[in-house]
């Protein structure tokens, strides 16, 4: 079972990357873009047929390892 | 004094930190990241460097390797332990510091001697330095914009926890005199026992006067004390 991740940077967290990339951005000519947020995307594939414990699995994943808790929220999907 | 310097891929201060530590007497021993025992050590060193390449984030895959449970078991139970620059990222990320530091406000990679003033010289890290003196050492790092949330801000300035701010060589601490946007200027932390120092700065390359000052010697002297 597959399962994709985003990783992005809390509201309330500096993201300089992301705001150097908006900038760029604004400098191309979008002048429509409102505000750019910089992430991490994973996608994991797990040997478990049942779906809720599979995604059990990944949120243990993502709180042991791959996400920081104090600056980083994250989504899981299934693929 | 016995000492052990935690070394993983992409250490690559672990020997000038030996090297500080054996010129002022510790007997010093080199510890790889796969072993699983510590020897009995009265001081744990986590040196800067990258380690595993900053794969994932800066400390974050260092933080679970093997060696790291023992390093924890030994400051929970009361080993000085002392995390410089990537060491400091690691030390966060197992959790024994809370925290965490982020990309350098300016997105670049900062190698130089900055100023530092110390802002707790009562602990077995600092008790060689003068009160709020004012340290000149090099920071070397593109992570090192500490942040942390309101409720930890406070409980570190009400228990006196901020170890190092950065500020200029007047000891004035604003935003000129802050580096990297790290949180209220700080350059390190205590945990709430103040037997874990987990700093930016590197005080080992500040041990020779052929190289460098000084102003490195007293954390080392402090924990002969």
């Amino acid at each position: 079972m597959k399962f994709s991740i985003t990783v992005t940077l809390k509201k309330d967290v500096l993201d300089p990357q992301g705001k150097v990339v908006q900038n760029t951005l604004f400098n191309m000519g979008m002048n429509s873009l409102k505000s750019i947020r910089q992430g991490k995307h994973f996608e994991v594939e797990v040997e478990e047929n049942d779906q809720s414990i599979a995604k059990k699995k990944v949120d243990e994943m993502c709180k042991k390892l791959l996400v920081n808790l104090i600056i980083e929220d994250y989504k899981i999907n299934k693929i | 004094m016995k000492s052990s310097v935690i070394v993983f891929p992409g250490s690559n201060c672990d020997r000038d930190v030996a090297v500080a530590l054996e010129k002022l007497q510790f007997k010093n021993q080199m510890i790889w990241h796969k072993e699983t025992e510590l020897p009995k050590s009265d001081l744990i060193v986590i040196p800067g460097g990258f380690s595993y390449g900053d794969y994932l984030r800066s400390g974050a895959i260092a933080g679970k390797s093997r060696i790291i449970d023992e390093v924890i078991k030994a400051a929970n139970s009361g080993c000085l332990v002392l995390g410089i620059c990537n060491g400091f990222q690691i030390l966060t990320e197992t959790g024994l510091l809370k925290g965490t530091l982020l990309r350098n406000k300016n997105l670049k990679f900062i190698n130089k001697d900055v100023h530092i003033q110390v802002q707790n010289n009562k602990t077995k890290f600092s008790n060689k330095y003068k009160e709020n003196q004012v340290l000149k050492i090099n920071i070397a790092h593109n992570e090192g914009n500490y942040f942390t949330d309101a409720d930890h801000l406070k409980e570190m300035k009400d228990e006196d926890l901020i170890a190092f701010k950065y500020c200029d060589e007047n000891g004035i601490k604003n935003l000129n005199s802050n580096p990297n946007g790290s949180l209220d200027n700080i350059a390190g932390i205590f945990n709430s026992q103040k037997n874990i120092l987990g700093m930016m700065p590197h005080p080992e390359r500040m041990v020779d006067e052929m190289i460098s000052n000084q102003d490195g010697v007293n954390l080392f002297s402090s924990l002969i004390n």
